[in-house]
């Protein structure tokens, strides 16, 4: 009897049936899934827009329990009541800027993940690209140096007979 | 001759930088400096912990020099605490006001201060954090100090022990009374 329905591997092109299959698994695998949060289904909101906006503000505060966390990704107690919190004032209209200057009221701007560019930051933010700056010129000045150096003026009359006389080829 | 030690200005940037970050490895990075300092106690109104009829509110705290302590009974740190807070009743050296935090079963408070005794002159529980995050607590123990005008002067994060008390908390409650 004939074979109706083909086996898989006979549906891939040669180069992924030789293992390139298992790869391409995972990688369908690692694209379809996100990474772990931590929000829990009885915190959700039932409004997707407002739910949307609360994972965002959520994201960009530190959980203070385990301090490299956001609390969108954090399972401390804590994480999870101001995850609740962030949901209730969004639900009482807050704007989203509203909601991180109350949490930023309370625990100062350390709260952010990314820190607010103001005075006492500008250090932070500005140095990379001061560094970068100073390297670049640094890099620049050197070149123009080498390059001046590697051509000498032209030798002057003098010199090209004192040359002609000390390598014995004098009467030129 | 200053052009030939331009070559050891790295290593002096690096040297500066080995310090900076050696004196930031000695900074604990729990104890944050609180922005609520010399920041009006924010307006609460706790129920009370079973088996008390007075919760806590921020109006009990007008009119005198108070600490505020959060405490849990799943806090290990708090028991540590806790024979000195008795102390402080015993000799009536402060009046001291509790929020039980989020205790997993309501009747846990009662019975760990039912265990090892009561130091509260009044306690508000506190199970979904809504007036720890309002405190800016990241953790317990921790005691506010806060004047008669109920304003935040002081915070202690972690247990408050006799050395904290007679170095910072006790000498700061002297000079607010007189004040």
């Amino acid at each position: 009897m004939r074979r109706i329905i083909p086996r898989a591997s006979a549906l891939l092109s040669p180069p992924l049936r030789r293992g390139g299959f298992l790869s391409l698994l995972f990688a369908v695998l690692f694209a379809i899934s996100s990474s772990a949060y931590a929000v829990e289904p009885d915190e959700v909101l039932k409004d997707p827009a407002l739910e949307a906006r609360a994972r965002a503000i959520s994201q960009e505060l530190r959980c203070l329990v385990c301090q490299n966390q956001s609390i969108d990704d954090s399972d401390a107690d804590l994480a999870r009541d101001l995850r609740v919190l962030v949901r209730e004032r969004l639900q009482a209209g807050d704007g989203d800027e509203a909601v991180l200057d109350y949490v930023v009221s309370r625990y100062g701007d350390f709260v952010l993940l990314k820190p607010p560019f103001k005075a006492t930051t500008y250090v932070l933010w500005l140095a990379p690209a001061f560094i970068l700056i100073v390297g670049a010129l640094a890099i620049v000045l050197f070149f123009r140096r080498r390059a001046g150096i590697s051509e000498p003026a032209p030798l002057t009359p003098e010199e090209r007979r004192r040359l002609a006389r000390l390598t014995g080829e004098e009467g030129t | 001759m200053i052009r030939r030690l331009l070559f050891l200005v790295p290593l002096a940037v690096f040297a500066v930088l080995v310090a900076y970050f050696a004196l930031g490895l000695t900074k604990d990075p729990r104890k944050l400096d609180s922005v609520l300092i010399n920041q009006p106690f924010p307006e609460l109104k706790l129920a009370a912990i079973e088996g008390r009829k007075e919760g806590f509110s921020t109006a009990d705290l007008r009119g005198q020099v108070t600490l505020v302590n959060i405490w849990g009974s799943w806090c290990a740190a708090c028991r540590i605490e806790h024979p000195f807070l008795m102390q402080l009743k015993e000799k009536n050296l402060v009046p001291v006001y509790g929020i039980d935090w989020r205790e997993k079963d309501p009747r846990d408070g009662p019975e760990w201060l039912k265990r090892f005794g009561d130091p509260y002159q009044r306690i508000g529980v506190d199970p979904e954090s809504k007036a720890a995050i309002a405190l800016g607590v990241t953790g317990a123990p921790e005691t506010f100090v806060v004047d008669r005008n109920a304003v935040i002067r002081y915070k202690v994060v972690g247990p408050l022990v006799p050395e904290v008390w007679d170095q910072t908390v006790g000498p700061l409650v002297e000079r607010l009374r007189k004040g």
